[in-house]
């Protein structure tokens, strides 16, 4: 029996290959949070008055806080302090401001990207896909902008549109999750550097996915960046995100906010694959990914769903969330979330039932290995108004080898009688028999736990735009790798 | 040479000794049952000539074609050309089962340095067998194993056989939990198959299986040795008397 128990535990012990450094000037503001650090942030941007109240009055919010009370407890994470003060909260790659074509981007950030296969060149047209890279903490190329603006698409970085398009930014920003929110939420209002920033007009489908590459490559910062998505009545938008960082022994945070609003009859796509260095076998150093997420359907009929594919991070702490509040309107989260070695997550979501004959489905697939520990934790809310509303949850634990844990807390909270609730869970082992038994077919052991564990996540990976399928895939098969002796 | 050459094979599981000194030939072309009493040694030996890990060999020696059988892990054995119909076939929820057997014959055909085959090479050549199987071809999308009945998870193990067509075939106890239909056309799958490049170890508690396949020899264990050897009239004996007899005859056979 021990043979195949360390066979299973050899698993996930596979060394990162996204742990490089790139070498480059970079402009960073002094580490440490104040008043005059905002100022800086504000200034350095060149934002209008109304950004910079906005974020001082995050900041004030987030100084009420007091540390002990303020970073979330609830969460079934071991987390070691973090020194708000140690941490820089502004580091751009040295350019001039603004970029009007790719040729101006520093060459080694352009290789950076190559490395981490996007090839931010025009081909991406032909493969659908228009890509804003942020680097640390700006946004450093937004491709296919001008094809995208013959439709009336805006897709440009947040600090762009702060600029360009202040009326869209000042109605919508932290209409969703409010500088207050939360601990991080308010420390990302405060500090935030930049992020992408997407409108989808009335009617448009937007013809392509709209995609982020978010890479922290600088030392001692964290990472703050801010995602506003807007479609409009009956757009559709599809848009994907996916994180690396290089290899560094100490943490680094990652606090982000994405917040997604959807109009009568819009619809919003919205898909991640999270790769953030995780930290080494023994759990040093790796991100803190504390990202609050959340769409509102405002609008009749509008939908909103999110995708996410979570291997990297020492430790993940998000919940993408919907507000139902349109009639009819449906919330999605399907969810794979991967911890290995010392890694640890606490994911899921929350659906807040509003509107009448309001559907939301959940389905969360937990796979921990190693010493891994690998929390769902949801709630799914049905408020009084929402009558006929209908949820269906699903959470499916996968456990390989005999070290590492997997636990589920689903709150369910319904004031509507009318509401149908229905949860499945499930929690299972990679047994050495089905190991045996695909082995015994010519497989070797490590295809054979790929296998395994592809299967497990397939009602997931169905619901990722084919190229983003694909990349999860080989993804999860090397966050797995030599856990196979 | 032999296919397959076992010498006083001994093994343990979890420490207790099951089998304990067998001793079998096999050539290429032949048909040998294994039969025997619950708990003699027969799956036992099946695992063990699959390579499963949680069974210890502990004396002895296995030859296949020449190579150490007992060295291989078992995706080697089974890239070497054994095969294991499971008498408990496992369930792998969310891959196709035409998909898991594609990349089964890949994973095979990588080892032996041969092109790998694409979906539309590999269609044909399992539709026809699952036409030997009599096989509906919807359970080829759905995930291996997964909610199919006995009877469709022995036939799908006959069908992966038919498609990797191994040169030793080993099916455990393929016949319990079958219906006499089922039981037709996995003896129908298996005599398709029967060659003189192939051998096969059929290991059965009852005769029954072997009205439709007619073994060239029939091997008693019990208590982890064969016993008794004979032709397939040696089965039906069995069927009469029961393994009393044999067994009373191990222990008269016994040396001192």
């Amino acid at each position: 029996m021990s043979s195949s128990v360390d066979t299973i535990r050899g698993l996930a012990e596979q060394d990162y290959k996204w742990g490089f450094v790139t070498d480059i000037d970079e402009d960073r503001v002094p580490k440490g949070l104040s008043e005059d650090i905002v100022r800086l942030i504000s200034a350095r941007k060149g934002e209008p008055e109304f950004m910079l109240e906005w974020r001082l009055n995050a900041l004030r919010h987030w100084f009420t806080m007091k540390r002990e009370e303020g970073e979330p407890k609830w969460a079934n994470l071991t987390i070691s302090p973090i020194d708000y003060q140690a941490i820089s909260y502004y580091s751009a790659p040295k350019q001039k401001p603004q970029l009007e074509n790719l040729d101006q981007v520093d060459p080694e950030i352009l290789r950076t990207y190559e490395k981490l296969g996007i090839p931010l060149t025009e081909q991406k047209l032909l493969a659908g896909v228009a890509v804003d890279a942020v680097f640390d903490s700006v946004s450093v190329a937004t491709t296919f902008k001008g094809k995208l603006a013959e439709m009336g698409v805006i897709f440009c970085s947040f600090s762009e549109a702060v600029q360009k398009h202040p009326e869209l930014v000042k109605k919508y920003l932290g209409s969703v999750v409010p500088q207050t929110d939360n601990f991080y939420a308010a420390l990302n209002a405060a500090v935030f550097t930049d992020g992408s920033f997407v409108y989808v007009p009335k009617g448009v489908r937007c013809p392509m996915e709209l995609s982020t590459y978010f890479r922290i490559n600088a030392a001692e910062t964290g990472q703050f960046e801010r995602t506003l998505i807007i479609a409009d009545e009956g757009a559709y938008v599809s848009y994907l995100e996916g994180c690396t960082a290089p290899i560094r022994d100490e943490n680094q945070l990652h606090a982000a906010v994405v917040e997604l609003i959807a109009l009568d009859n819009a619809q919003i796509k919205y898909s991640t694959v999270q790769n953030w260095y995780p930290g080494d076998k023994e759990g040093r150093g790796g991100i803190y990914n504390f990202v609050t997420k959340r769409g509102k359907c405002l609008g009749v009929n509008s939908k909103i769903s999110w995708t996410q594919v979570e291997t990297g991070s020492a430790i993940t702490w998000k919940y993408p969330s919907c507000i139902l509040q349109g009639d009819n309107s449906v919330g999605e989260f399907y969810s794979v979330a991967l911890t290995n070695n010392r890694q640890q997550a606490d994911t899921g979501t929350k659906m807040i039932h509003i509107g009448k004959n309001t559907r939301s489905t959940i389905v969360s697939k937990g796979i921990s290995a190693g010493y891994g520990q690998n929390t769902y934790r949801g709630q799914v809310k049905i408020l009084k108004s929402a009558t006929g509303a209908r949820n269906y949850t699903q959470c499916d634990s996968l456990l390989i080898g005999d070290r590492c844990g997997a636990h589920t807390f689903p709150y369910i909270e319904v004031r509507n009688a009318t509401a149908r609730m229905e949860h499945e869970a499930s929690t299972s082992k990679i047994g050495e028999n089905q190991l045996f038994y695909l082995r015994q077919r010519g497989l070797k052991a490590e295809d054979a736990v790929s296998m395994i564990v592809n299967g497990f996540c397939k009602t997931v990976f169905k619901e990722l735009p084919m190229e983003f399928a694909v990349e999860a895939q080989k993804l999860l098969g090397v966050s797995l790798e030599g856990s196979v002796g | 040479m032999a296919l397959l050459e076992i010498e006083d094979l001994h093994a343990t599981v979890d420490g207790h000794e099951i089998l304990k000194g067998v001793n079998l030939t096999v050539n290429a072309g032949e048909v040998h049952s294994i039969m025997g009493p619950n708990g003699s040694g027969k799956s036992t030996l099946a695992q063990v000539l699959a390579r499963r890990e949680t069974y210890e060999v502990t004396r002895g020696r296995v030859l296949f074609d020449g190579k150490d059988l007992l060295e291989m892990k078992p995706e080697d054995a089974a890239c070497e050309g054994v095969f294991m119909a499971f008498q408990y076939p496992v369930e792998i929820p969310g891959i196709g089962n035409a998909y898991f057997l594609r990349s089964a014959m890949n994973a095979i055909r990588r080892y032996r340095g041969q092109d790998e085959l694409d979906a539309m090479d590999f269609l044909p050549l399992y539709k026809e067998r699952l036409k030997l199987l009599e096989m509906d071809e919807k359970l080829m999308n759905r995930s291996v194993n997964e909610g199919f009945s006995g009877g469709e998870k022995k036939r799908n193990e006959i069908l992966q056989m038919a498609v990797l067509q191994p040169k030793l075939a080993i099916l455990d106890e393929t016949d319990s939990g079958l219906d006499i239909d089922a039981l037709r056309i996995v003896a129908q799958g298996v005599n398709a198959m029967r060659g003189p490049d192939r051998a096969f170890l059929v290991i059965t508690h009852y005769q029954r299986l072997l009205d439709y396949i007619t073994p060239d020899f029939v091997h008693v264990l019990v208590d982890g040795r064969i016993v008794r050897s004979g032709g397939p009239e040696l089965a039906l004996e069995l069927e009469d008397r029961g393994y009393g007899s044999a067994e009373a005859d191990a222990h008269a056979a016994l040396p001192a």
